[in-house]
């Protein structure tokens, strides 16, 4: 019997119209654990490094996470893997929300989807019931307005979807794949719509088994009691009104502009007006004990959900205030846009015209405030009209398209993809190299384990240190004990908390934990309810599967650097990993290339980033070894490392 | 307590649906909690609580499986509650041939709560403990109830005229004096 997953994959060729369900390799998952880890090894394998994204040989691969649908709380992410036409490399997305545990129900670990269909179509799974349907009477309709629709066409409340809106159909870059008020964004939506797939929609009644139940049970009963009670998980920006940190420090604009004495008691009451007279509920995913995401009521706006910094992309990239955010994100969810991405193309189009590089002639009958102009560009976007056709190729590929110096002011991008728009003084190291080398393309899918900063005081770091369960190893205690200046801490402890950072993601990423509640929180305040010391153990409950914390940590170096031999084997190499130049005012080539070569050796990879043979056998990845030589890129003429290390377990 | 009165349990889950935020904690601790052996799987379309979720109307209504019908409704209320619709069928306990609620998949069976009161019995429902949000609450109460003498008289008078039709006066006599020898 299969524990934790359901041991089958759906393949779905959209061209040929075939559907076969396919049972999978059991040493997969113990390799790759599933969901980002499996979809790196079969994009790896079945898509070859010249295939464009638009090909219909690129796969679009929907996978759960190995602890979806188990009894672990807050395991509800569904990831969704592809080629992006942006960056060319592998896209990273995931959403929360309901879909991969039903998917789980329905007996299926992953979607994975080839071809393309000649006209929209969507996918109904209903148990063993797999169909590829018309979806021309979808043409146009919303994400959530799909959602509803297919809900009544099936005569099933139950029945979970993901759509993609008009952006997705027309192959904006930054189109995202929605489920409810949940959202994939980062370059998946383009290729769905690329597909003709409009969407998913699953529905299942099945059994999902695990291998210790009662321990199993009992585990997930205690995280989840824990996840509810304190304040050591969720987002809590969805209820801290007080949000003078991203608005007096984060830039505004095309990320150019800092505010820093912007927030205001004034300003803050009005919001918060704002917010609880429109807001009709907090909501939760799958078996999660918080309610991360504020759902509003906009008077004449379509509904919709928002969490975390998503709240404020929009008016920060228009000048305006947050009634402006709240009339305009409803319009862009159903239209399908990323809420991260999208204002700053906006924001980036604006200065253009400002700069006289684009003209009044390239923005006909445009309105004259920035309210009007947002949502003027937002319509010519998803609809790829005028200008707007090149703008929908997302910041970097637009400012190439319109050259005249335009490339001058992609200024806030690292491989091609927008960052959030921080402007800051003085370099951070740990930060520098997070920048610079994650290939999940936002800060925020790589930090989240080690505090951003340090304590004041000696007193308050040992409180801190006293109460905190989640580092891997004593030297992080060490490590923070210590610290005291935020760029006095040496080479060796910011290689080793990238590492411990950027673990914790990769192995959200392939069991479907939320980063709010392991990865991405324990950095503020340190009382994460998932890390290194106990996932483990719930890994093994639930899946039978031997698993301690040194082999964990191996399946993390495995699968990352999998990933990295698959964006490698595209073209990926070191002059790729730079963050914004303005991202610090004060900036040091010479130390950053050090550091940057030291990471590298740190991770067992050669000079220009590519992992060597002997790090790819000793993780168990020989056959990519071969292919990274059988195509020149490793091999006599590969480069040596800039200092000889191998990669080490986090115990050693 | 009073002579002449008794008390009744009374086990209430509340519901405060604005509390509820669609997690579903609910269904997969009931579905787990029912699974032979307990705890070995998890699958919300065998749970005996539901969430009536629709996110993009914000409704949200937890119901537990109650009865089981054969017929489905011959109309149905649709209720106006704070400027929202809900469908009477969002409230109905009853797993009925209108819906694919309560009913077991595998067998078709109905499904009905038992307040978790198998062997050994816990102490309040598995989703009232898992409902972190605290839309779920259980109370037990005792109340107390008079003992109506004048309906008891007549209850055991309709079963003695039972037994006289049947039986014959005589025989009843005989009968009562038998098993009161020895009181």
């Amino acid at each position: 019997m299969k524990y934790a997953e359901t041991g089958f994959s759906l393949e779905i060729d959209l061209s040929l119209g075939r559907i076969e369900k396919v049972a999978s390799d059991p040493s997969d998952t113990e390799l790759y654990l599933g969901g980002q880890g499996i979809a790196a090894k079969i994009l790896f394998e079945r898509v070859p490094p010249d295939v464009d994204p638009f090909s219909p040989d690129n796969l679009l691969i929907f996978s759960t996470g190995l602890l979806n649908g188990t009894p672990a709380p807050g395991a509800n992410r569904t990831v969704v893997n592809t080629f992006s036409p942006q960056t060319n490399l592998m896209s990273h997305s995931l959403f929360g929300g309901f879909f991969g545990p039903e998917l789980k129900f329905a007996g299926y670990d992953r979607i994975i989807i080839k071809g393309k269909a000649p006209d929209l179509v969507y996918l109904y799974i209903h148990n063993d019931q797999v169909e590829i349907r018309d979806a021309t009477h979808l043409r146009g309709k919303g994400t959530t307005e799909t959602g509803e629709l297919l809900k009544k066409e099936l005569k099933d409340q139950r029945v979970q979807v993901a759509a993609i809106g008009l952006a997705g159909e027309n192959r904006v870059y930054m189109a995202s794949i929605d489920h409810n008020h949940a959202s994939a964004s980062r370059g998946v939506g383009v290729i769905m719509g690329d597909k003709r797939l409009k969407a998913i929609a699953v529905r299942g009644t099945r059994d999902l088994n695990v291998a210790r139940p009662a321990e199993l049970f009992e585990l997930a009963q205690a995280l989840h009691k824990k996840i509810g009670e304190g304040d050591g998980n969720g987002d809590w920006m969805a209820v801290d009104e007080d949000d003078s940190f991203h608005h007096n420090h984060f830039a505004w604009g095309n990320a150019r502009t800092r505010r820093k004495g912007f927030w205001r008691e004034e300003l803050q009451e009005r919001w918060t007006k704002w917010k609880y007279e429109h807001m009709d509920r907090q909501t939760g995913c799958f078996n999660c004990a918080k309610k991360c995401r504020n759902v509003i009521n906009w008077p004449g706006r379509p509904r919709f959900g928002y969490k975390c910094f998503g709240k404020d992309t929009y008016h920060m990239a228009a000048f305006l205030e947050l009634d402006f955010t709240y009339e305009i994100l409803g319009v862009a969810q159903e239209y399908g846009l990323d809420s991260y991405s999208t204002p700053q193309v906006i924001a980036f189009a604006l200065e253009l015209l400002e700069a006289g590089i684009l003209t009044d002639k390239d923005f006909p009958d445009m309105p004259a405030d920035s309210r009007g102009r947002f949502f003027y560009l937002l319509e010519k976007i998803v609809r790829r009209e005028g200008i707007g056709d090149i703008l929908a190729d997302s910041v970097s590929q637009a400012a190439k398209r319109i050259g005249n110096g335009a490339e001058a002011f992609d200024h806030n991008t690292t491989k091609k993809f927008e960052q959030l728009p921080i402007k800051l003084g003085k370099l951070n190291p740990a930060y520098f190299l997070m920048i610079a080398t994650g290939e999940k393309m936002s800060i925020t899918q790589i930090e989240g384990s080690f505090p951003q900063d340090p304590l004041p005081t000696q007193e308050q770091r040992e409180a801190f240190v006293a109460k905190w369960e989640a580092p891997p190893d004593e030297k992080f205690k060490k490590y923070f004990l210590e610290w005291k200046k935020r760029d006095d801490i040496s080479d060796q402890a910011t290689c080793e908390i990238v590492d411990w950072n950027e673990a914790m993601h990769y192995i959200d990423d392939s069991t479907g934990l939320c980063g709010f509640v392991s990865s991405f929180r324990g950095q503020f305040g340190g009382g994460v309810a998932y890390h290194m010391n106990n996932i483990p153990q719930m890994i093994s409950l639930a899946s039978g599967m031997e698993m301690d914390k040194a082999r964990l940590w191996k399946t993390f170096q495995r699968i990352r650097t999998l990933v990295r031999a698959v964006n490698v084997r595209r073209g990926l190499r070191r002059k790729d990993e730079r963050p914004p130049e303005d991202h610090w005012a004060v900036r040091d080539e010479k130390y950053e290339q050090e550091l940057l070569g030291k990471y590298y050796a740190f991770k067992g990879w050669n000079s220009e980033g590519i992992p060597t043979r002997q790090t790819l056998e000793a993780l168990d990845l020989a056959y990519v070894a071969d292919d990274l030589e059988r195509r020149g890129i490793l091999g006599a003429a590969a480069p040596a490392a800039d200092s000889i290390q191998q990669p080490k377990g986090v115990l050693q | 307590m009073k002579a002449g009165a008794t008390t009744r349990t009374v086990k209430e889950i509340r519901i405060d649906i604005e509390k509820c935020t669609g997690c579903r904690a609910c269904e997969m601790a009931c579905s787990a909690f029912h699974a032979k052996p307990r705890y070995s799987s998890v699958n919300p379309a065998r749970s005996r609580i539901r969430v009536v979720a629709d996110e993009i109307n914000d409704e949200y209504v937890p119901v537990r499986a109650g009865n089981f019908t054969r017929n489905e409704c011959d109309g149905r209320h649709v209720y106006q509650l704070n400027a929202k619709q809900y469908s009477e069928c969002s409230f109905c306990r009853a797993s009925c041939p209108s819906r694919d609620f309560f009913i077991e998949p595998d067998s078709g069976l109905p499904l009905k709560c038992d307040m978790c009161e198998d062997e050994p019995p816990l102490a309040e429902p598995l989703c009232v403990t898992v409902c972190q949000p605290g839309c779920l609450t259980y109370e037990v109460r005792q109340v107390e109830t008079e003992v109506d003498a004048l309906a008891e008289r007549e209850t055991m008078e309709r079963g003695l005229e039972a037994l006289v039709n049947q039986h014959g006066i005589e025989a009843l006599i005989d009968n009562v004096k038998r098993l009161s020898k020895g009181r």
